[in-house]
């Protein structure tokens, strides 16, 4: 036996005195962990798909729009461009790199991407088994999505069009798993992707049998017209004379939804965009600033549900105290007991204190547990709604300081009833009995 | 070697006593006997170094307890005192057995093999995992006697240990704590306004 054994001891025979300010210490500690975590998670989770893209070009309409959809695959596509502007683009001196994409089909969810090699570079994405796709109708599957579905090489996959499950289905056609992706912890793990050539086919043969057609009749078209008189445009339109996609060509060009662009220098950051925005009918959006400005619009919120769990916690020290308060009062001649068996006045004290960190160290513990059940949850959610998942046992350098914030508590509120027992009168006491 | 000098005692200049000397040799167990209100708790809690006298001299076993500040007075009544209450007090928390190795960690006298032995002796060695309320009245004076004793100290006090207790149960309760003190080498002083107990003491001293 010892003081610290006696402090839990104490504890444990009346667990009900001190249940409602742990309830609300972990609470606290709870909500706040969870915010932490899922901002850095989001963040780091974001950041590692925005690495080496500088720029996107896509159609006209909300900036950050075209950054979820064409980078964090969560959002629907703007629209779509057309080849020739988005050569243009990419002839220009300050461009790069650049990175055709091509989406808005879906397998089960999980969007199909019509996409260059270089995608796989961009996030250091591997063929774990099979080989890259060639040729059209030919996919390579992202890691989670097989390991979910429990897709194997050689599988035939029936898209969907648009990005949802329900949208419909491309039954001529499917596409044939070649090769499926190492995990690289990025976007491509919840991607399917192929050769924009697919894209193009699949939808070819679709838009045949839909009202697309008229929409190629607009504006747009009467613009490729006239770009048809360059020579190189020239050339390409003999060639696709001799592919399938006879039809379309008569009606218009081949279109992609966005392009990744990385620049020569970061300087062009600033005015490239800008250009693209007010001298043509493409959209440049930069997503490290679109996705800035997404964290500060989430920030208000996040800021005011952490003042919340600051109050709580406050709340719960005040608890706290009160309850330690009350024991003491109740333990008094306990207290004076164990004072004529030889114990001195800070002993006492310090049983006190034990009583209180036990308390508020153990909130901090279980505050930790709960916000960890929490991150599981929300990313049930988000694999639901978004198919993105996040997971992380890390433990944050801010979680450290609420650790501390802890320690701090425990000893504020036992800091009156420990003085209180120190100053205790054991003879006054034990003679009004 | 019990002996006391001249105890003058006041509760805030409202009431005073003036208490007599008392004097008693090794193996000597004292009564002293009084009316209610006359200053036997006081007395008590005096001997027992809970409270400090306004003057004269307390000198348990060579030592002048009046010279000890708090910390070395806890220490000292820790090794050498022990103290029955009127009424049982425990530390409720705990189980009987708990209980007196919370008594040995404060002293610093760690030892199993005598908590068992004073529980055989006191006949409550079955109790001995048992929470204190869950133990019968009778059951809890002899646990409280246990956690008295359990240091081996010099000196047992007793306040109104038999007061509340039937003609059979004080001299029973009395020739308990009369027999432990001598089987473990301490002596007794009682302080009670119970007439009863005079015939068990040699020595007694009216207040």
């Amino acid at each position: 036996m010892n003081i610290f054994k006696l402090s839990i001891k104490n504890i444990i025979s009346k667990p009900l005195n001190s249940i409602l300010s742990l309830a609300l210490l972990i609470l606290g500690i709870g909500i706040i962990s969870l915010l932490l975590q899922l901002n850095s998670l989001i963040k780091t989770q974001m950041d590692n798909n925005l690495k080496g893209i500088d720029m996107v070009v896509g159609a006209k309409g909300s900036p950050l729009q075209l950054i979820l959809s064409a980078v964090y695959h969560i959002d629907s596509p703007t629209g779509n461009i057309s080849v020739e502007d988005a050569e243009e683009i990419k002839n220009n001196r300050m461009v790069g790199s650049s990175i055709d994409l091509l989406y808005g089909d879906n397998y089960k969810g999980y969007r199909i991407v019509g996409t260059e090699d270089k995608f796989l570079d961009l996030y250091n994405a591997k063929i774990k088994d099979g080989k890259k796709w060639n040729a059209p109708f030919e996919v390579v599957v992202g890691a989670k999505i097989y390991s979910k579905l429990n897709i194997n090489l050689d599988d035939e996959l029936v898209s969907s069009h648009g990005l949802r499950e329900t949208g419909e289905s491309h039954v001529n056609q499917s596409f044939k798993v070649v090769g499926l992706l190492e995990p690289s912890n990025s976007v491509v793990d919840q991607l399917i992707i192929t050769s924009p050539q697919s894209i193009w086919d699949l939808h070819d043969e679709h838009d045949h049998d839909d009202e697309d057609h008229e929409e190629h009749h607009d504006d747009e078209d009467h613009d490729e017209h006239e770009h048809d008189h360059d020579d190189e445009d020239h050339d390409e339109h003999e060639h696709d004379h001799d592919d399938e996609d006879h039809d379309e060509h008569e009606h218009g060009d081949k279109e992609i939804t966005a392009m990744l662009i990385k620049f020569k220098s970061p300087m062009n950051i600033i005015q490239f965009p800008r250009q693209i925005n007010e001298n043509t009918n493409l959209q440049a959006a930069v997503p490290s600033y679109e996705i800035s400005r997404l964290f500060k619009l989430f920030g208000f919120g996040i800021e005011t549900l952490t003042y919340l769990a600051y109050l709580i916690i406050l709340v719960s020290g005040f608890s706290l105290f009160i309850n330690l308060f009350n024991s003491m009062r109740e333990r008094k001649y306990e207290m004076a007991l164990i004072r004529t068996l030889g114990a001195s006045r800070s002993q006492l004290s310090v049983m006190v204190i034990f009583e209180s960190l036990i308390l508020t160290i153990s909130g901090f513990l279980l505050g930790l547990l709960v916000s960890r059940l929490g991150v599981m949850f929300v990313s049930s959610l988000m694999e639901e709604s978004l198919n993105y998942s996040l997971s992380s046992l890390y433990i944050l350098n801010e979680e450290f300081w609420l650790l501390g914030l802890s320690i701090l508590i425990g000893l504020i509120s036992s800091l009156i009833p420990a003085i209180q027992v120190y100053k205790m009168n054991i003879s006054e006491i034990l003679a009004d009995e | 070697m019990i002996k006391t000098r001249g105890i003058k005692f006041d509760y805030n200049n409202q009431v005073f006593f003036e208490f007599p000397d008392i004097e008693i040799k090794t193996k000597e167990n004292l009564l002293i006997i009084g009316n209610s209100g006359i200053g036997k708790t006081t007395l008590l809690h005096l001997l027992a170094g809970l409270l400090e006298s306004k003057s004269g001299s307390i000198e348990l076993f060579g030592k002048e307890i009046s010279n000890l500040n708090s910390y070395q007075l806890d220490t000292f009544r820790g090794e050498n005192i022990g103290i029955v209450f009127q009424r049982s007090h425990f530390v409720n928390s705990l189980t009987v057995k708990e209980n007196l190795e919370l008594a040995q960690f404060i002293a610093n006298k760690k030892d199993n093999n005598r908590i068992d032995t004073i529980l055989k002796s006191l006949g409550i060695l079955d109790k001995s995992d048992k929470k204190t309320n869950q133990l019968s009245q009778g059951e809890k004076q002899r646990a409280s006697i246990a956690l008295a004793i359990v240091n081996s100290p010099k000196l047992i006090l007793a306040d109104e240990p038999t007061s509340s207790l039937d003609d059979e149960n004080c001299d029973r309760v009395i020739k308990l704590l009369k027999k432990q003190a001598s089987e473990f080498n301490a002596q007794l002083i009682v302080i009670t306004h119970d007439n009863r107990l005079k015939k068990h003491f040699k020595k007694s001293i009216k207040l």
